[in-house]
């Protein structure tokens, strides 16, 4: 990963971005020193359980935080532009044109009082000069290129009347419908069958293809990740503690809370094992981060650092080829604890 | 829809073959019988309010649940799973079929009678949020069947409690907390509590872990398995993830639109699916392996399900089903036994041994 | 759609059926049980001067003497056909929609309900405009600056336009704006809006503005609840997401999916209102059906109650329906239910 020389590091470069909100018991430091690059055609996957700080990521890059409360700092540079610092209406001019994104629940995302096209005629028309007629004609192409059936009949309908992963591929075909350098989808199959997540998730991989644009895909779901990215970036108490290829993370991990990840999921592609292998206690409030390395009190390793896990807070260190780690241990003791301890245990119990 | 895969999807190693509970717990008397049940829910329409129509929620589902083993009920939203739970435990009235516990019928068991039943059969369910009344504590939530039931325990209910949450991985402390000072993996043990004072022999849960994080929900599997070891529990685990599935059962059922399309022991039906519709489930589900993503030839499914108010003919899952012919759409085919504790329900098995295969035609 | 229509439309003619039934034995049977005779109700048409023998006579002659149900069903053909009615001199007739003779002044009563109507319905359309105006903008731009010194304001402002009654705030901008200020018609001015609109509104003015503080408080408050909702909502943010400028994601996602509600009350209030807005109209005295209602009462006169009362519940029922089909219109997931 490259961090340091301007906007032309990558289409999409994330600098030490830090999203903080003020609430009445206390500050929440929903992302605290993010930083990441991105180029067109590739794909980003952001790993992390819930309250992990991987939305608030998400919408900040979109700049959809700009004027709440939260406190913002840090850089992000999109194609040569930085929106941090950018005014509201600039960014506002970039979302739907150069970025897009796509949710979680289609149901809920999507206006329940207008037809599906009329959401993507809007989104269409508030970026492009077109008369109505050219703009519906883009929905009805969008929808067709999505694998909405007869799309010249469907595009007068409302979200209720198509079933889940129709209206996934609607919310699809409109953030798609002003050929976004950016897209971002957040838990974009959360909410679908299996049989259809697969249809969706093929989708985005042959539109991300077609389109050429950076996608970054942001999941609970380590299968979904491994479907799609090239590389990977795992997130806890806001913070980054892994970042690699796909490859690094899945082969070659060395975060002990990748580990726990790993071993907490059954897995169809393995044998079964007899146990599954949890991390114990559970995810940290962002009110109350943990001090020092914030996965300190569910790491079955903690104590091998010598107190500092729970005082200093590990950097976000090279181990090799652009795979960055923030743990205290040495490089030498993770690997060997990967090779020798956690690996076999998860092949077979 | 590609094309469908001659190989297993999923591997099974040898080296699995020991795995716990393979198959081992089907000797004796079924605890659970369940015979061509059926869930039909009327729909109204007009100014009348006349029944045009019903959902099919369940339309005729049949297996059986025998003593100390789990059994695994996959299938995707709407095909009747959390229906088939709630009429097993009697939460719904059963339209047809029976419904036999410990070989007596309950299918149309009066409430008062079915009461001493609801000590043996107990149901988990999957919001950990919504399913506990948040302005009660965690001590009148678990001790509440002892109550309910007029249980004598021998140290009071507050120690009964108390040993329960123990059991569960709560701190016996947490007797007077509130459920919004848990978090969900503590909230689904509180539920889990709940269900475990009556000491049941069998528990029907619900998706208990789809509202979990990940590394939460392998708590509570652990939890879930470790507590069926020591009190010798049966379950009936309903959920729609296949690899938890996997995990925790013996047996699993698929279900298609409120039918059993396919019943194996989890060895056979997760390494040799017969029925076109496993085979679709299991290539469908994302690997967390990178590598394999390039290599893998999957099944693609076309369009979603069908609605149960107006379900295919025959078989019903014809119009998704690449290897359809006339005969799917003419003729219903019937859950049949092809290989020892494997049934299923098609005219065009995969994986079949192949003289069977051809009987079932 | 179709079904949905008729289902309302069937309800809204047994709701008026039953509306008639409940007046009709409120204002006939209801005497009859507290010990009134038909002849003691004859004295009121009659006057009290009026001997035992007229009594009787008129009794016989308005049908008091017959059974219940000959009567209300006699009520019930002089409103769909018309009827005809014997004054003693003559035979009048009275075309549908009959609702009988004033006891008083022997005239028809519906040519007077339309009349007092068209100053009734001028009042209420004049101050719906201003109160859903003022109270959904309000209530949007509070939503929007929740716990801003605006916010504030604008709920306790709110606050005393639904606790302050109509007679204290419309005295109070009587003596205020028009007696001492001169700018805006003194009370009881009305000019028809077919003969000068201008005037129309200039002598309204005041009236809509006092009824519109009254409504527009609610309003407000109903919108900042629903907006505070629909904007966290996530199809609001998917419009944010999409690009859309704050003013459209506000009003044509935010709003509008707040807005069931606002039009459920509205329909309830407008239709209560064109009933007569009885204190407001007394306040600024208007001659509209309010004032129509309490003169009525005040004088015993049982026609024109009867009158007042079915057409305020007709415009009840009639506003009603009118929501019921406003829904399906901003709520498409009706239509198909
Ligand atoms: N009370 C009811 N009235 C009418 N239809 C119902 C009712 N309950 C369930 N259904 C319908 O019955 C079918 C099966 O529902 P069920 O809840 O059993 O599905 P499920 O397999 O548990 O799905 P999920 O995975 O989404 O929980 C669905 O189509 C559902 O809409
Ligand atoms: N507007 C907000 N104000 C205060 N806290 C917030 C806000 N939005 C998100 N948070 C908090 O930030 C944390 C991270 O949230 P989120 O990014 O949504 O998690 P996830 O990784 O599940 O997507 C959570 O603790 C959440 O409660
Ligand atoms: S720094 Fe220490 S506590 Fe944190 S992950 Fe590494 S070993 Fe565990
Ligand atoms: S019976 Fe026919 S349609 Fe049904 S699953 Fe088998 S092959 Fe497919
Ligand atoms: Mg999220
Ligand atoms: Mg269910």
């Amino acid at each position: 990963m490259s961090v340091g020389n301007g906007g032309s590091a990558g289409h999409l470069a994330v600098r030490d971005l830090s999203i903080h909100f003020p609430t009445d018991d206390g500050l929440v430091r929903a992302v605290d020193g993010l930083s990441f690059t991105l180029e067109r055609g590739k794909t980003l996957g952001i790993v992390g359980e819930s309250g992990s700080g991987k939305s608030v990521t998400s919408l900040g890059i979109l700049g959809l935080h700009k004027g709440g409360h939260a406190r913002i700092s840090g850089e992000i540079w999109l194609d040569g532009e930085e929106l941090v610092s950018a005014s509201a209406d600039a960014v506002r001019k970039l979302r739907g044109k150069k970025m897009a994104m796509i949710f979680q629940d289609p149901l809920s995302a999507m206006h329940p009082y207008y037809t599906v096209g009329h959401q993507i005629v809007e989104a269409y028309r508030i970026h492009n000069q077109v008369s109505k007629a050219a703009a519906r004609r883009h929905a009805i192409d969008m929808l067709g290129r999505v694998g909405i059936p007869e799309p010249a009949q469907r595009v007068d309908n409302y979200p209720h009347e198509f079933s889940g992963g129709m209206r996934q591929r609607a919310m699809i075909a409109m953030a798609l419908s002003c050929d976004p350098e950016l897209l971002i989808a957040d838990e974009p199959t959360t909410a679908l069958d299996v049989t259809v997540q697969a249809q969706i998730l093929d989708l985005m991989r042959d539109l991300q293809r077609e389109f050429d644009s950076a996608l970054i895909i942001i999941t609970h779901d380590l299968g979904v990740v491994a479907e799609l990215s090239d590389d990977i970036l795992v997130m806890y108490g806001g913070k980054c503690i892994e970042y690699g290829t796909a490859d690094d993370v899945f082969y070659r991990p060395e975060h002990p809370y990748t580990w726990g990840l790993l071993g907490s999921m059954p897995r169809l592609d393995r044998a079964p094992t007899e146990r599954l292998l949890p991390i114990k206690g559970s995810p940290p409030s962002l009110i109350n981060v943990p001090p020092g390395c914030a996965f300190h009190p569910r790491c079955p390793y903690e104590e091998r650092t010598e107190g500092r896990a729970s005082t200093e807070v590990p950097g976000l260190l090279e181990t090799e080829g652009g795979h960055l780690v923030r743990c205290h241990l040495p490089r030498e003791e993770r690997r060997a604890i990967w090779e020798n301890d956690v690996k076999p245990m998860l092949e077979t119990t | 829809m590609t094309t469908p895969k001659d190989t297993a999807p999923v591997s099974d190693a040898p080296g699995s073959a020991a795995a716990p509970g393979e198959g081992a717990a089907r000797q004796g008397e079924p605890l659970l019988s369940v015979r061509d049940l059926q869930k039909h829910f009327p729909v109204t329409k007009g100014l009348l309010q006349r029944q045009v129509g019903a959902v099919k929620a369940v339309d005729g589902v049949t297996f059986d649940v025998y003593p100390g083993e789990t059994l695994g009920l996959v299938g995707e939203s709407g095909c009747g799973k959390t229906t088939t739970g709630r009429l097993i435990t009697r939460l719904l009235e059963p339209t047809g079929g029976s419904v036999a516990f410990e070989g007596r019928d309950i299918t149309h068991m009066s409430q008062g009678h079915l009461r001493p039943l609801r000590r043996d059969m107990q149901m988990i369910f999957q919001d950990p949020y919504s399913s506990l009344n948040p302005r009660h504590t965690v001590g009148t939530i678990v001790g509440a069947p002892f109550r309910i039931q007029g249980i004598e325990t021998e140290h009071g209910v507050k120690k009964a409690v108390q040993e329960i949450l123990a059991l569960v991985g709560l701190n016996p402390e947490h007797y007077n907390r509130y459920p919004h000072e848990f978090s969900g993996g503590q909230r689904q043990r509180i539920g889990i509590a709940r269900t475990l004072a009556l000491k049941p022999k069998l528990i029907i849960a619900d998706e208990p872990v789809s509202a979990l994080d990940v590394s939460i929900q392998a708590q509570v599997v652990n939890l879930l398995e470790d507590l069926q070891n020591e009190l010798n529990l049966t379950y009936v685990v309903i959920a729609h993830d296949l690899s938890v599935v996997r995990h925790i059962s013996d047996r699993v059922a698929v279900m298609y639109l409120g039918k059993v399309v396919e019943i194996a022991d989890r060895k056979s039906l997760y390494g040799a699916p017969m029925h076109p519709y496993t085979n679709a489930l299991l290539s469908a589900v994302p690997i967390p392996d990178p590598k394999g993503r390039a290599g893998r030839d999957r099944i693609r499914l076309t369009g979603d399900v069908p609605s149960p108010l107006n379900p295919p003919p025959a078989c019903r899952f014809h119009t998704r089903c690449w290897k359809a012919q006339e005969v799917c759409k003419q003729q219903e085919p019937p859950l049949v036994e092809l290989a020892t504790g494997h049934k299923v329900a098609c005219h065009f098995p995969e994986n079949a041994p192949a003289q069977k295969a051809d009987a079932a035609v | 759609m179709t079904t949905y229509i008729i289902r309302r439309l069937i309800g809204a003619v047994i709701m008026l059926l039953i509306v008639s039934m409940v007046t009709f034995a409120i204002f006939f049977l209801v005497p009859r049980l507290a010990g009134a005779t038909p002849e003691s109700l004859a004295s009121r048409y009659a006057g009290r001067t009026a001997t035992a023998e007229t009594q009787k006579l008129i009794a016989d002659r308005l049908g008091f003497n017959d059974p219940l149900v000959v009567q209300y069903g006699r009520f019930v053909k002089g409103l769909v056909a018309g009827s005809e009615f014997d004054t003693g001199a003559s035979i009048e007739q009275c075309p549908a929609p009959c609702f009988g003779y004033s006891y008083i002044t022997q005239q028809p009563v519906w040519p007077d309900l339309v009349d007092r109507s068209r100053v009734t319905l001028s009042l209420a359309v004049g101050a719906a405009a201003i109160w859903v105006f003022a109270g959904v903008a309000a209530g949007v731009v509070s939503a929007l600056r929740r716990g801003s010194f605006f916010d504030r304001a604008a709920m306790g402002i709110a606050l005393a336009g639904v606790s302050l009654p109509v007679f204290f705030t419309g005295m109070i901008s009587l003596v205020f704006f028009s007696y001492s200020l001169g700018l805006t018609a003194p009370g009881g001015t009305y000019v028809d809006f077919t003969v000068n609109p201008a005037q129309w509104a200039y002598s309204l003015i005041l009236p809509w503005i006092t009824l519109a503080f009254l409504f527009a408080a609610g309003y407000a408050r109903l919108t900042r609840a629903g907006m505070l909702e629909t904007m966290n909502e996530d199809y609001v943010r998917t419009a944010r997401a999409k690009g859309l400028p704050e003013r459209t994601v506000v009003v044509k996602h935010g709003l509008r999916g707040a807005l069931t509600p606002i039009v459920t009350i509205f329909g309830l209030d407008f239709g209560l209102l064109l009933g007569g807005a009885v204190l407001t109209e007394s306040t600024f005295s208007l001659n509209g059906l309010g004032k129509y209602a309490i003169d009525a009462i005040t004088n015993n006169d049982l026609p024109k109650v009867m009158g007042v009362t079915l057409l305020a519940a007709v415009f009840v029922v009639v506003a009603n329906l009118i929501v019921d089909l406003l829904y399906a219109v901003v709520d498409p997931r009706v239509r198909l239910s």
